[in-house]
């Protein structure tokens, strides 16, 4: 530190700032915050009233109480339906994966005929309307005579779920420098082995990030499944139907947990990718 | 016991066709075991096309590839006993040094794989860095880290595909050392892929000189630079002065042509072409520069009288340009034994150089083939 430019710097520092002083400055703050706490209301409300000692309906504040999050099952049907929209994710999420990888790896690495076609098509679920979607496909399930119920719910989440999966692993895959391939190859690995060890652990941020918006995609999906689903409640739906009576405290039990988790879950990779950067610096 | 060793590779009439394009041309190729081989050419001359036919990771149009005597042209890349430094070393990202080195033992359920990695780490001197990732090295050390990695299975054949490229100067020359260092002490056979004519010479036993997918010349580093056989060659390996001329006829083991107003002597077992026109060509450091009053050495050849047009002056030597009436400029470089140089801009000069340093080539080809034109690149 020199001694001669300190004072030379506190000196012109102030005066530059009050001269670039706008308006601008103490608005942007605040309609920050605003758009902020708009954003954040309906998970505040969501939170707040789980814990609501609530009556016949949940709409007014009548206390607080630990019982909602002691028994998130009390209310009828709640945790079925739970139950319910977390094996149908599940299901489709390990279906969609699986097959959108697979598809996704033959559209970045192989030319065949019709793949420009196919590049497209993979896109069309995700650009039409929800309710189109839906309606068709319940259009075939009758026609086919098929029962509605889980099975037709999954089968409708794994063919929105793929054109996502497909769209972020192909993006993956083309990042991929097809020289590693080469390389595995070059020293003794047989194509699967080259697949396994080399190709598969590349892709696997690509393939969990994909999973993890398919399992969300599926959990939240309301329309689509309320078309296919017949009889079979998940938990939007049980959401929906409740709704005209009071939902019950506990939905929101469940909807505070499930945004829980899913900021668990991204904490967890942001310090995870974080240890590894450390250790890969030190 | 007599010594018939099978040769490490054999390329026989090999061809690769990219469409309509063809890439290779009918190669045919014998490299002998444990020796070091340079395959030198330009940008696009089918240097990479060659490497990855042997690899296993192109198959050829038509021809047969062999490794060690055995035909190897219908096996898949991980089935051949070969192993690649690539270009952009292509080292595993998400595995650590020391399991990049032992992918290809493991594939192969080797026994004392960790010994064998850490005695190739050290081989390269990076016996330290084993727990790192690859992000983490340098270019240097990726490019010993993809050496390694290949080394550690004794491959029969070990391709280098232009290993060297992405290194600065003087990294380069180091390299270059090491890995000739390596080849002696594990004494694998090296397929070096270059287009540094300066690398190739320096480092290999034998040169093959590519151009437009077929090999234009192949031998001995000096042999290739003193007896050139084509203009191209002549020219992409050091420089050359390539002047035109006619056979007028022969004096015992000495062929008669006439350049320019000159008639020259050329050794008939360095012409290329015995009879009709012809490229009579000399190294440029072979050429001694005549001022008024200097008479020639005997054996000497002598062209000129032509004006000086050029004088640079490069520390070890001093370069000339000399502007020779119906032959073009020549190129003379002489060494700076007298401290400077010894004749100045506009002077008039003859040129002279010894007979046996004289070489002659085929008249039909373009003299300026393979020269490095700095003006005219597309
Ligand atoms: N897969 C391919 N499809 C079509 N053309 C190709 C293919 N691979 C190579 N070529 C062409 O074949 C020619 C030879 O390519 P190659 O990569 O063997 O050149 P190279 O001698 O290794 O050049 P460089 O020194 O630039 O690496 C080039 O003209 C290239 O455009
Ligand atoms: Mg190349």
């Amino acid at each position: 530190m020199s001694a001669t430019t300190g004072p030379v710097v506190r000196g012109t520092v102030p005066t530059a700032r009050r001269r670039s002083w706008h308006l601008g400055d103490a608005l942007i703050p605040v309609l920050a915050a605003l758009a902020f706490i708009y954003l954040l209301v309906p998970i505040v409300y969501t939170v707040a009233f789980s814990f609501n000692d609530a009556g016949k309906s949940n709409l007014v504040w009548r206390g607080f109480t630990w019982k909602n999050w002691q028994n998130p099952c009390g209310a009828p049907q709640v945790c079925e339906a739970f139950r319910n929209s977390l094996s149908v994710g599940v299901v489709a999420t390990l279906i969609a994966t699986v097959i959108g990888t697979l598809l996704a790896l033959a559209l970045a690495r192989f030319a065949f005929r019709g793949r420009p076609a196919v590049n497209l098509l993979v896109f069309l679920p995700m650009s039409t309307p929800e309710v189109v979607l839906g309606a068709a496909l319940l259009a075939q399930f009758l026609s086919l005579r098929v029962q509605l119920g889980f099975w037709t719910v999954v089968a409708a989440h794994v063919m929105f779920c793929i054109s996502f999966v497909v769209v972020t692993v192909k993006a993956r895959v083309a990042g991929l420098d097809p020289a590693l391939e080469e390389a595995a190859a070059d020293l003794y690995a047989s194509p699967f082995q080259a697949f396994w060890r080399v190709t598969f652990p590349l892709l696997l941020p690509g393939i969990a990030a994909a999973a993890l918006l398919s399992f969300s995609l599926s959990f939240d999906d309301f329309i689509i499944t309320n078309f296919n689903s017949g009889s079979f409640t998940t938990f939007p739906k049980f959401v929906y139907v409740s709704a005209t009576r009071g939902i019950p405290p506990q939905a929101n039990v469940i909807g505070s947990f499930m945004f829980v988790a899913a900021l668990a879950i991204v904490l967890v990779a942001q310090l995870v990718s974080h240890a590894r950067g450390k250790r890969r610096a030190g | 016991m007599p010594e018939v060793t099978t040769p490490a590779l054999e390329l026989m009439s090999v061809t690769k066709s990219f469409g309509s394009f063809l890439a290779v041309d009918d190669l045919d190729l014998t490299i002998p075991a444990g020796s070091f081989f340079a395959l030198l050419g330009p940008s696009g001359c089918g240097k990479t096309t060659t490497l990855r036919m042997v690899a296993g990771l192109e198959q050829p149009t038509s021809g047969t590839v062999c490794i060690g005597g055995r035909d190897v042209t219908g096996d898949r890349a991980h089935r051949r006993p070969v192993n690649t430094v690539f270009q952009s070393y292509a080292l595993f990202p998400h595995l650590t040094i020391a399991d990049n080195v032992a992918f290809g033992l493991r594939r192969r359920r080797q026994h004392d794989v960790d010994a064998k990695v850490k005695e190739a780490l050290d081989l390269v001197e990076l016996g330290h860095l084993g727990e790192r990732k690859p992000t983490q090295l340098s270019g240097g050390q990726a490019q010993r880290v993809a050496l390694a990695r290949a080394i550690v299975n004794r491959p029969e054949l070990l391709l280098l595909d232009e290993p060297l490229g992405a290194l600065d100067l003087k990294l380069r020359r180091q390299m270059q050392l090491e890995l000739k260092r390596i080849q002696t002490e594990v004494g694998l056979t090296f397929v070096h892929v270059t287009h540094d004519q300066e690398e190739a010479m320096t480092m290999a036993d034998t040169v093959a000189v590519m151009n437009k997918g077929k090999i234009e010349q192949m031998g001995p580093p000096e042999e290739l630079y003193s007896r050139p056989h084509t203009a191209f060659v002549a020219n992409f390996l050091g420089q050359s002065n390539l002047a035109p001329g006619q056979v007028v006829g022969r004096e015992g083991d000495l062929l008669l042509v006439t350049v320019g107003g000159a008639t020259v002597k050329v050794p008939v077992d360095r012409a290329v072409a015995t009879t009709g026109s012809v490229l009579v060509g000399v190294r440029p450091e072979k050429i001694g520069l005549l001022i008024e009053g200097q008479e020639p050495s005997p054996n000497h050849n002598v062209v000129g009288p032509g004006i000086v047009t050029d004088v640079s002056f490069t520390g070890v030597s001093t370069q000339y340009q000399v502007e020779v009436e119906h032959l073009g400029t020549f190129g003379v470089f002489s060494q700076n034994l007298l401290g400077g140089a010894t004749v100045t801009l506009g002077t008039k000069v003859r040129l002279a150089w010894s007979q046996e340093f004289t070489f002659g080539l085929d008249g039909d080809q373009d003299a300026a083939e393979g020269a490095a034109d700095l003006d005219a690149e597309p």
